[in-house]
């Protein structure tokens, strides 16, 4: 089977006035459906792998591919725009617009991609559904606790039915309760068959996933253990 | 594009526009204010360029032949004359022609009609009337005349008598117009700058939707969409406030204007002209607000 995606000797140094090596070296894959974590102490390169990954950054050395294709060779905005309509993203601080209601967010996504409103009116409670949303669709994100707006995140990310699902930190504003919440929820979506990159520090969380972990440290990969726990 | 798209395209530019109301205010107030410095700069330019005109069309300078220059050795000078890159027109006026002049200018005063009637000569001479296409360039005629071979055949030219009052007015014009060039293009500039200010302002604070729009896999293209029509109706609102403000103004400071330079009358010109003016208005508007959007939106569109 082809990889979903794959990183090859992948290295990221960023310079403006002080120069990080922020990635080094990077070498591994991810099969269709894997739920994998990438774990790592805070400036390890975990978000900047994921950010090589939808194309905000280009490497400074090696390839990212993805679903075969090498994404440096990805011609123009165009074809970044569909790239990441293929790859669901969620972040840590959610990314809602304030102004906007739950089911309003979610559909946004989908106006930019030029959807016609039958299949936006069609597909945005779906997915509000499958995240548990359909009581809070008119809702206002200031009246959403962080789980629930964590949870809009991931039902405008899943919107375009994409193939994998990144998520950098997504519990990392949560309490317990809520950041389980979501992890049971990325499970969910992994078993529909959505590849999940997940980039955490929590340990917690990688213990109780027992699913593949890549560790990184400074920038490189010093472990890959496919039921892993959280050893830094 | 699908009409999906742009339709939508229309309609969130639309809501943007409405959305953060003080921020649409201030956006279209400052647009405002750079558009009526605009307008006020442009018709002032066709004003005064319109007054420099009658003005200069009045200086000429005359050549007078002496009796007896045969009216062919005078055309021959006219023809040369009219060769010169600095002629705009030269005009021949025989002796009976001045006759003529002279009798219709002096039609009230029959005394000097009769003396004039008693001479069995005409006194007038023939002359040339040579119009300049800068006043500068008087003297450099009047030098061709005054040194060239036709010199002997020249009784005066007018050009030595008024020379003073010529090189004053020239050098009015000049710096008039300098200076009214160099104020335009810096207040120009000013109101570009300060309208393009107004609305990165107003692209700042969507500075997040447009990385969300991007993150989510919006193309360039549509994510642009919303600004520019948004910008453009920052600029076509100014424009339309910039006119209807314009004329009471113009109104008040005509009259002003007209003590001092009585060929000017503001508000009629303004009137006369208004769809030129307005339309103008609302190109450059429409165009600063859009081209102001698309360069402000420029670096959040890089990811
Ligand atoms: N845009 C940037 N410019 C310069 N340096 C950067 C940039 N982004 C990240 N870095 C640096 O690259 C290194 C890796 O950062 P990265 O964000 O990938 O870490 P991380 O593992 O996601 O950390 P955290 O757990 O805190 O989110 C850090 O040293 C960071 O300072
Ligand atoms: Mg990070």
């Amino acid at each position: 089977m082809e990889p979903h995606i794959a990183f090859e000797d992948i290295s990221k140094i960023y310079s403006n006035h002080v120069t990080t090596v922020a990635v080094e070296g990077v070498n591994f894959q991810i099969m269709p459906g894997e739920f994998i974590s990438l774990v790592g102490r805070s400036g390890a390169g975990k978000s900047t792998l994921l950010k090589l990954l939808i194309a905000e950054e280009r490497p400074t050395q090696g390839r990212v591919f993805f679903e075969g294709r090498d994404i440096a060779t990805l011609d123009g905005s165009q074809e970044i725009s569909s790239l990441r309509r293929k790859i669901g993203t969620v972040f840590q601080d959610f990314k809602l617009l304030s102004n906007k209601t739950v089911f309003e967010n979610v559909a946004f996504a989908m106006e930019v991609a030029g959807k016609n409103d039958e299949e936006i009116a069609e597909d945005v409670p779906q997915v509000l559904e499958l995240v548990g949303l359909s009581d809070k669709i008119n809702n206002f994100p200031h009246e959403l606790s962080g789980g629930e707006k964590q949870r809009v995140s991931i039902a405008r990310a899943l919107v375009h039915r994409p193939g994998v699902l990144v998520a950098d930190e997504p519990t990392g504003n949560l309490d317990p309760a809520n950041t389980f919440e979501i992890i049971r929820l990325l499970l969910k979506i992994n078993e529909i068959g959505t590849t999940v990159v997940l980039a955490t520090h929590n340990k917690e969380v990688i213990n109780t996933l027992d699913r593949r972990v890549v560790s990184l440290d400074k920038g490189r990969l010093v472990k890959d253990d496919p039921r892993g726990t959280f050893i830094l | 594009m699908s009409s999906v798209a742009f339709q939508r395209i229309i309609r969130s530019g639309f809501n943007n526009f409405k959305r953060n109301s003080w921020l649409t205010v201030a956006t279209i107030t400052v647009m405002f204010l750079a558009l009526f410095v605009l307008q006020g700069l442009l018709i002032f330019s066709v004003v005064t360029r319109s007054v420099i005109d009658s003005l200069q069309d009045k200086i000429d300078i005359s050549v007078y032949f002496k009796k007896g220059v045969p009216e062919e050795e005078i055309l021959i000078v006219q023809e040369k004359l009219e060769t010169l890159e600095e002629v705009r027109t030269v005009e021949y006026i025989s002796e009976n022609e001045a006759l003529a002049r002279f009798k219709t200018r002096h039609s009230d005063n029959p005394i000097l009609l009769e003396s004039l009637a008693e001479l069995d000569q005409n006194p007038l001479q023939a002359s040339l009337n040579i119009k300049a296409r800068v006043p500068e360039e008087f003297a450099s005629i009047a030098s061709f005349l005054d040194q060239g071979e036709y010199s002997n055949s020249i009784e005066k030219i007018n050009y030595f008598q008024n020379k003073d009052v010529i090189d004053r007015l020239t050098r009015i014009i000049g710096s008039v117009e300098r200076g009214w060039i160099i104020l335009s293009i810096v207040l120009s500039a000013i109101s570009v700058m300060v309208a393009f200010s107004a609305i990165r302002l107003a692209i700042y604070t969507s500075r997040e939707e447009i990385g969300i729009m991007r993150l989510v896999g919006g193309t360039p293209s549509y994510v642009r969409g919303p600004y520019l029509v948004e910008g453009a109706l920052f600029g076509l609102v100014a424009a339309i406030m910039t006119i209807l403000v314009f004329y009471p103004v113009s109104l008040f400071i005509g009259p002003k204007i007209s003590s001092v330079i009585p060929e000017i009358n503001l508000s009629s010109y303004y009137l006369t002209n208004i769809f030129q003016i307005g339309g103008l208005l609302i190109i450059v508007g429409v165009g600063l607000g859009m081209l102001s959007s698309l360069i402000a939106i420029r670096r959040y569109l890089k990811v």
